[in-house]
């Protein structure tokens, strides 16, 4: 199997780094603006980006992670879902909720991780920050902040492998 | 994460690793349990046909609850009110449902193997919700659970199941758990009622109870399950209340952080001393709560599972 490195581990911090100012632009700071990660690429993600936002804010970001496995439209054809823990330790009522995830694709993900963030309460607004957006949309969703454009083919799979799962800090792509 | 079973029959098949599956699973349900959404869709659009030939309560109820958590639409069916009353077979009866186009059979039955018949004749899933004297799996998945939750581990545990065996599903379904996750199990009542016969099953078999709790972790208390017992078993239930009863004497010479369980229904003041039952080391309605997550995994990860004909890894 082919790989070709996308980003490694300095492109990484500085993407993130370029997202959170552009949150810090786009929103206002204060308490009402939380992160939740989807599990499990988008966890430490979120992460990090909670360390570096609360840097720019003067103050301490709330951050959540958030399962979706139990809101996907394709349960009865995947086998054994690995279902990771949710904790969103406030209320989302009112909020403007970042979801971070590793990588855009279809936007299934997405979709049902909407879905379950209204088990939660009722955001202000959600927007979206990913870190690879790769392209073949299959719901008309699209994220607010982007790490990096990446055209890959459908057969094609891309691996953020975090460091925070014992990866070395990289995106590649992988050709099939 | 190892799951691709369509069918939850027992637990003598499963591997280890699959029942640590089932648990690991089981504790994101419970978190879902304490949000103030307590609903949510994974088995939206899906049939789950309650059939209940045995009278039941707390699993019937259990299950019920679990299958409304994850939204999906529940037939419940007894047998006092159903055709079987006029003479249709259960194959018959089930094929019925089968041709609604129904995704899931839970089945209770006074019949041992009845879940295994059923999975080989229909197409929808099959949870056995207890089957005879034979096996009650989801019983002993909310047992491991519970007891992992609290004890942070199975391996290693002392745990010791103590009066009627032999006519206990629950008790069967235990053993092969516990013993699959390197428990020890240890088991005791009257003779008549743990014959020697389970220790081919890797348990150990004592009649007496104080040397049977004295190192346990964890005391398993059953019922004496009089609808089963087809001839007199021991001599009055005065006698195995003094003989084999938990009161606060017997208490008082176990670990102190032992734990009690009972699978319910408790006779109080027969295996359980009332207090006891509401003490704090009494661990009986917490097994009911997790019964709710247990049963909520149990469905969600069949759900997805094609069975062993056709493994295919996503």
């Amino acid at each position: 199997m082919a790989e070709t490195l996308i980003l490694n581990a300095a492109e990484i911090q500085r993407a993130l780094t370029r997202i959170a100012h552009e949150i810090a632009e786009r929103d206002e700071a204060g308490s009402e603006v939380v992160l939740v990660g989807i599990q499990r690429g988008g966890v430490p993600l979120a992460r990090r980006l909670s360390g570096l936002l609360s840097g720019i804010w003067g103050q301490p970001i709330p951050t959540g992670q958030l399962d979706v496995s139990m809101h996907r439209d394709d349960l009865d054809q995947r086998v054994a879902p690995d279902v990771q823990p949710t904790v969103i330790p406030f209320d989302v009522t009112g909020k403007t909720v970042v979801l971070v995830d590793d990588v855009l694709f279809s936007g299934r993900t997405i979709r049902a991780a909407m879905d379950s963030l209204n088990d939660f309460g009722r955001p202000r607004r959600i927007q979206l920050a990913v870190l690879i957006d790769r392209g073949h949309r299959e719901l008309p969703i699209k994220a607010d902040f982007v790490g990096k454009n990446v055209p890959t083919a459908h057969t094609e799979s891309v691996q953020a492998r975090l460091s925070d799962f014992g990866g070395s800090d990289e995106v590649v792509l992988e050709k099939k | 994460m190892s799951w691709n079973r369509k069918h939850l029959l027992d637990i003598e098949s499963l591997t280890a690793e699959e029942i640590f599956t089932v648990l690991d699973t089981a504790r994101a349900f419970k978190a879902v349990g304490a949000r103030a959404i307590k609903k949510v869709p994974a088995l939206r659009g899906k049939t789950v046909v309650n059939l209940f030939i045995e009278p039941s309560t707390r699993t019937r109820i259990s299950f019920e609850l679990s299958e409304q958590r994850l939204s999906a639409d529940i037939i419940n069916f007894t047998a006092e009110a159903s055709s079987l009353k006029k003479g249709e077979t259960l194959k018959d009866t089930v094929r019925n449902l089968e041709a609604l186009n129904v995704d899931f059979i839970v089945i209770r039955h006074s019949a041992s193997g009845v879940p295994h018949f059923l999975a080989r004749v229909l197409d929808a899933s099959v949870i056995n919700a207890g089957d005879g004297a034979h096996e009650h799996p989801t019983q002993a998945l909310l047992d491991l659970f519970t007891i992992r939750e609290r004890k942070g581990r199975i391996e290693g545990l002392k745990v010791t199941i103590l009066g009627d065996v032999v006519y206990s599903r629950v008790a069967r379904s235990d053993i092969w758990a516990l013993t699959k996750l390197g428990a020890q199990v240890t088991l005791c009542g009257p003779s008549t009622l743990v014959p020697r016969v389970f220790e081919q099953m890797g348990c150990r078999v004592t009649y007496d109870v104080d040397e049977a709790i004295r190192e346990a972790d964890i005391i398993n208390l059953l019922r004496i399950q009089h609808e089963r017992q087809r001839k007199t078993m021991f001599p009055s239930l005065g006698e195995y209340t003094s003989l084999f009863g938990l009161n606060q004497a017997r208490l008082a010479r176990t670990k102190p952080d032992a734990l009690i369980m009972h699978p319910g229904p408790i006779n109080r003041g027969v295996e359980i001393d009332s207090e006891i039952a509401d003490c704090n080391r009494s661990l009986i309605l917490e097994q009911v709560t997790n019964g709710l997550a247990v049963r909520m995994a149990v469905l969600f990860l069949v759900n997805g599972g094609k069975g062993p004909q056709e493994v295919a890894q996503a």
